[in-house]
């Protein structure tokens, strides 16, 4: 028996097998017992009774991306199993278990060497009053992963409490049906105990960070429209921003959403909405809009694949050109990304200090993978980013509503404030806020739009820079777990490799990037786009040394950290 | 010798591909009144454009073995008043749901009525957004609970009847699923009928709107015939209980159909206009 | 609303009627069984697709009865029934977790639509052939309806979790 520091499982299911809530189950499980973990899933097309699968990774250290392949896969059925393809792979290490009355595994998941077993899930469920099979995969994933029956049954029943005791108990029955039927496998992998806990332990998805980054920065009103994989920001803040104080209105599409935050940033308060990319599609004229003006917003975008509808429930790193090209004129704007699910609280929040502070739009490109996610986490740090939106109350003199500062930045008048009347522009303007065609007042604000953001001192969140060595590999977003666990997978075979992930995409910090190159030979670059646009974005703003190696591809699968380790390999 | 039209059967226009919709969704019998009403039609398949935008209801093109256009969310109308002015000969239907078509498509639907195009604009109301998981729908009661607005919006839903009456829609009719042939019927007049003509389908949602269930019980016939008398229309429409059935509104505009085509006009003409 | 049902003036317009019937619940088991095939419910495949062939054999026979009369022509002419055929299960009591008690049930209203159906022309029909005949389809119904009965004895009533997914709806787009 050797101790792992991590251990990945999926759980397979269809048509009410509940496969996603024992996944659940077990990561809670796990973060209750200390580990750290992540929580992804996939599914079918079909809205209820799809086939579905719950992918999960334990471990004693923090986890940001899924496995290669996955050491313990569950099928309670294998209905359409083969629908998921590459996207659950078993490797000889594996061991695939499922049930011999629900058919075989799909050959993808055999094929790969892996040992296959069977466990009579839905006989052993049958033979308990209430019992059901995704209970008894419960009790065999969690023996073999190592976890007590207790610790299940504290999960069990709180989430069963509504229920009332006889669907607990037969839920406690269930697991240890399931312990028992797995008494008899081998399996020589045991997770490593958890290190001892400072602090508490977070579960939460990228989406429900974002929201609550967006309240810790100073969002108190959001304007909503669903859209898949968005709508849980919507529906987590909804409650969340009554209860601080904050309103949230519906709107009947995303070209009201984005012009109601704007409307209510005029008024003072620092307002978001939370969209995908063909909600982003929609909001660029008023994003357009918010920067001439000078009126901050958030918008969150929870990319996904594209292009148009796309692939709604896959991730996918595209909209990185119209986030940051999209607008129409010369309208530069804050683009920032977050790299995991803790990093969209951190990112978001920043983001709206950033956004008030600066008086522009913020765009935050989170993606599927992040937003749906499910982390177990250690209570993320508190974060001293509150926006501050420079404020005039006392207006001596004429007001200029625009005036050219020493940092570009305007105070505003709110409405409300004596003597502080203007009319907030979207035609070029003087710095009074009167409509001009003047080739100097126009330069003058282009000026003071762009060096507002230019020349704020971002300090060391910029981008996130790792190690040390010739190589540099350089990625944005969520594949940045990915491509550290391949940089320290690749030390363990004697390469040495640097991370750069830029978090704030826009402005570009040319300085500051040439500081984290310094020495590197060669650079890769890895993303999640099929044109490789975050390729083309650094080509265009900053310098890189010769040897420049890309690994891009569209999704919707991942991009993993064996892949990146491969990339590494094969360009040395 | 000229070999006689084929004659299509219901079936012939539906197409193999499996609907995703969630067993016991009202779609499915929509899915059976639109074939049944082509075929009542003795139209082909391909003289007929489905036109969409995005939701659960909007996924029935691909359903039907028409020419079909999935298009993006809530801009249904506008691409099928491009196809039909610029195509006059095709029979143009537009697919849509509560949300699609009064939400986002709210802006285009008033527009639509006004311009009166040859069309048939079909709205499967649920009063829900079904697909993106239980959001309230402009047609969702003010009281109705769902995690986006808890307790309920608060806000007034949306009386489309009412709102495709001022705007000019030339035909207005309010189905229910549960009654396929029924509706299959009305459908078919609809299409008949020149200019545009709206048909709101009551249309229960099994996954987010349970309680729906109760709609078979509460639908029922018309009272009065159909008028083709705009204020007795408005006035019955402002106090319709949102479950009357039947064809509502018959209307006589002339349908919008721009000419065009061969005109005879010397194109070269457009140039001698530039000589000096 | 215009009720229009079939109308029956002769005996080949009823065994058309019967023949449409059973056909048109042949194409309704079918769908059921492909939406149960989408959702991953193969018992209630085999359940709708046994249903099928059931009435394509009752087809059938009704062909037999007619001879040398084309009744799925002449069904074709003849009109809709005002909302469904009488054997054409309610697709709205579909659920994707559906037992065979359920899909039993929806089977049994239809067979007593249809055998109400041909009482009704027992009833109010003029020509005795039609009588008849008709009189000789309210026995074949009776049949299946207590064939029906027979198969659901098999089938335990669902107990009252059987709706349960413990995991949510999907947003798919």
């Amino acid at each position: 028996m050797q101790d792992v520091p991590s251990i990945s499982v999926a759980i397979i299911g269809s048509g009410g097998a509940g496969a996603l809530t024992t996944g659940d189950i077990l990561l809670e499980a796990a973060s209750a017992a200390g580990w750290q973990g992540l929580a992804t899933r996939t599914l079918g097309p079909q809205i209820r009774g799809g086939e579905a699968a719950a992918l999960l990774r334990i471990a004693t250290h923090p986890v940001e991306c899924m496995p290669e392949r996955y050491d313990l896969v569950i099928g309670i059925d294998w209905l359409n199993a083969q629908r998921f393809g590459a996207e659950i792979l078993a490797g000889p290490e594996s061991l695939v278990i499922g049930d011999a009355d629900a058919g075989e595994p799909p050959p993808i998941l055999r094929d790969g060497g892996a040992r296959v077993l069977n466990i009579e899930l839905k006989e052993l469920a049958a033979g308990i009053p209430g019992g059901r099979p995704n209970m008894i995969a419960l009790g065999v994933a969690a023996r073999l992963l190592g976890f007590a029956p207790e610790q299940i049954d504290v999960v069990i029943e709180k989430r069963l409490a509504e229920k009332g005791e006889s669907a607990i108990e037969a839920s406690r029955a269930g697991i240890r049906a399931g312990y028992r039927a797995a008494s008899w496998i081998d399996y020589t992998c045991k997770l490593a105990p958890p290190p001892a806990i400072e602090g508490k332990r977070w579960l939460l998805s990228g989406n429900e960070a974002t929201g609550l980054g967006a309240i810790r920065g100073g969002i108190r009103f959001a304007a909503a429209y669903p859209i898949t994989p968005a709508t849980e920001i919507l529906e987590w803040m909804s409650p969340s921003l009554v209860k601080a104080g904050g309103i949230l209105l519906q709107a009947e599409d995303e070209l009201a959403a984005i012009n109601m935050i704007i409307g209510a940033s005029y008024g003072g308060t620092p307002s978001l909405t939370a969209t995908s990319g063909p909600g982003l599609s929609l909001m660029i004229e008023a994003l357009g809009l918010s920067t001439a003006a000078e009126i901050p917003v958030v918008v969150i975008d929870v990319m996904r694949g594209g292009p148009s509808t796309g692939i709604p429930t896959k991730s996918e790193q595209t909209d990185l050109n119209i986030a940051i090209y999209g607008m129409h004129g010369d309208a530069p704007h804050l683009v920032l990304a977050p790299q995991s699910v803790a990093d969209c609280l951190f990112t978001t929040q920043w983001a709206t200090y950033l956004a008030e502070t600066l008086q522009s739009p913020a765009i935050v490109l989170s993606d599927q993978f992040m937003g749906q996610a499910r982390a177990a986490i250690p209570r993320p740090a508190d974060v001293a980013f509150i926006g501050a939106r420079a404020v005039t109350r006392e207006i001596g003199g004429t007001y200029k509503r625009y005036a050219a500062t020493a940092n570009g930045v305007s105070p505003m008048a709110l409405p409300g404030t004596r003597g502080g009347q203007h009319t907030a522009e979207g035609l070029t303007h003087t710095e009074h806020g009167t409509p001009t065609s003047s080739a100097e007042e126009h330069v003058k604000q282009l000026d003071k739009r762009r060096d507002k953001l230019d020349g704020h001192n971002y300090g060391d969140h910029w981008a996130t820079v790792e190690g040390d060595g010739d190589l540099v590999v350089l990625t944005w977003g969520s594949i940045t777990g990915a491509a550290r666990e391949a940089i320290a997978q690749a030390r363990g075979e004697g390469i040495a490799a640097r991370l750069v992930a830029p978090r704030l995409l826009s402005p570009v910090r040319p300085k500051e990037m040439q500081a984290a190159l310094v020495g590197a030979k060669r650079i890769l670059i890895v993303e999640q786009s099929h044109s490789a646009q975050f390729h083309r974005y650094l080509r265009a703003h900053y310098e890189l040394p010769a040897e420049v190696q890309v690994f891009s591809r569209s999704g919707p699968l991942p991009i993993t950290a064996a892949e990146i380790k491969n990339a590494m390999l094969q360009g040395s | 010798m000229q070999c006689p039209a084929p004659v299509y059967k219901q079936a012939d226009f539906k197409s193999d591909v499996k609907p995703i919709w969630c067993p016991g969704c009202g779609d499915y019998h929509v899915l059976l009144s639109f074939t049944r009403a082509f075929a009542q039609l003795k139209l082909a398949p391909e003289e007929i454009a489905v036109i969409s935008g995005i939701g659960c209801s909007s996924r029935i093109p691909a359903y039907t073995n028409c020419y079909g256009f999935h298009g993006v969310h809530g801009r249904s109308l506008a691409l099928a008043a491009g196809l039909k002015v610029t195509r006059p000969d095709l029979t143009v239907v537009v697919a849509s749901g509560d949300g699609d078509g009064y939400s986002i498509g709210g802006n285009h639907f008033l527009h639509a009525c006004r311009r009166n195009i040859d069309m048939t604009y079909v709205v499967m109301d649920n009063h829900i957004y079904g697909m993106t998981k239980g959001q309230p729908s402009p047609t969702t009661e003010p009281e109705f609970d769902t995690a986006l607005s808890p307790g309920g919006t608060g806000v007034r839903p949306f009386h489309p009847l009412v709102v495709a009456l001022a705007s000019g829609a030339n035909f207005i009719a309010r189905c229910f699923s549960g009654n396929p042939n029924e509706t299959a019927n009305v459908l078919a007049e609809a299409i008949r009928h020149p200019g545009f003509s709206f048909v709101e389908i009551l249309s229960p949602c099994v996954t987010f709107r349970p309680d729906e269930s109760k709609w078979k019980e509460q639908v029922h016939a018309a009272p009065v015939a159909a008028t083709t008398d705009p204020g007795k229309a408005a006035r019955r429409l402002m106090t319709d209980d949102g479950f009357n059935l039947g064809i509502l509104y018959r209307g006589d505009r002339k349908p919008f159909q721009p000419a065009s085509g061969a005109s005879g006009y010397d194109l070269a003409q457009l140039e001698r206009d530039f000589e000096q | 609303m215009s009720k229009s049902e079939p109308k029956i003036s002769n005996l080949n317009d009823l065994l058309a009627a019967a023949y449409r019937i059973e056909i048109d619940a042949v194409g309704r088991y079918n769908l059921l069984a492909d939406q149960m095939e989408t959702h991953n419910n193969p018992e209630l495949v085999k359940v709708f697709r046994d249903l099928a062939r059931a009435e394509g054999i009752h087809g059938e026979e009704i062909r037999r009865l007619a001879g040398d009369f084309d009744v799925a022509a002449h069904a074709e002419t003849m009109a809709q029934f005002a909302q469904e055929s009488p054997e054409e299960a309610d697709l709205s009591l579909a659920h994707y977790l559906m037992t065979p008690w359920h899909a039993l049930q929806l089977s049994l209203k239809g067979e007593e639509r249809a055998l109400a159906y041909f009482t009704s022309i027992v009833e109010t029909a003029k020509d005795p052939k039609v009588k008849a005949m008709a009189a000789e389809l309210v026995e074949e119904e009776a049949e299946h309806v207590n064939l029906v009965h027979k198969l659901l004895r098999r089938y335990p009533k669902p107990k009252d979790d059987w709706a349960d997914d413990p995991d949510p709806p999907h947003p798919i787009e």
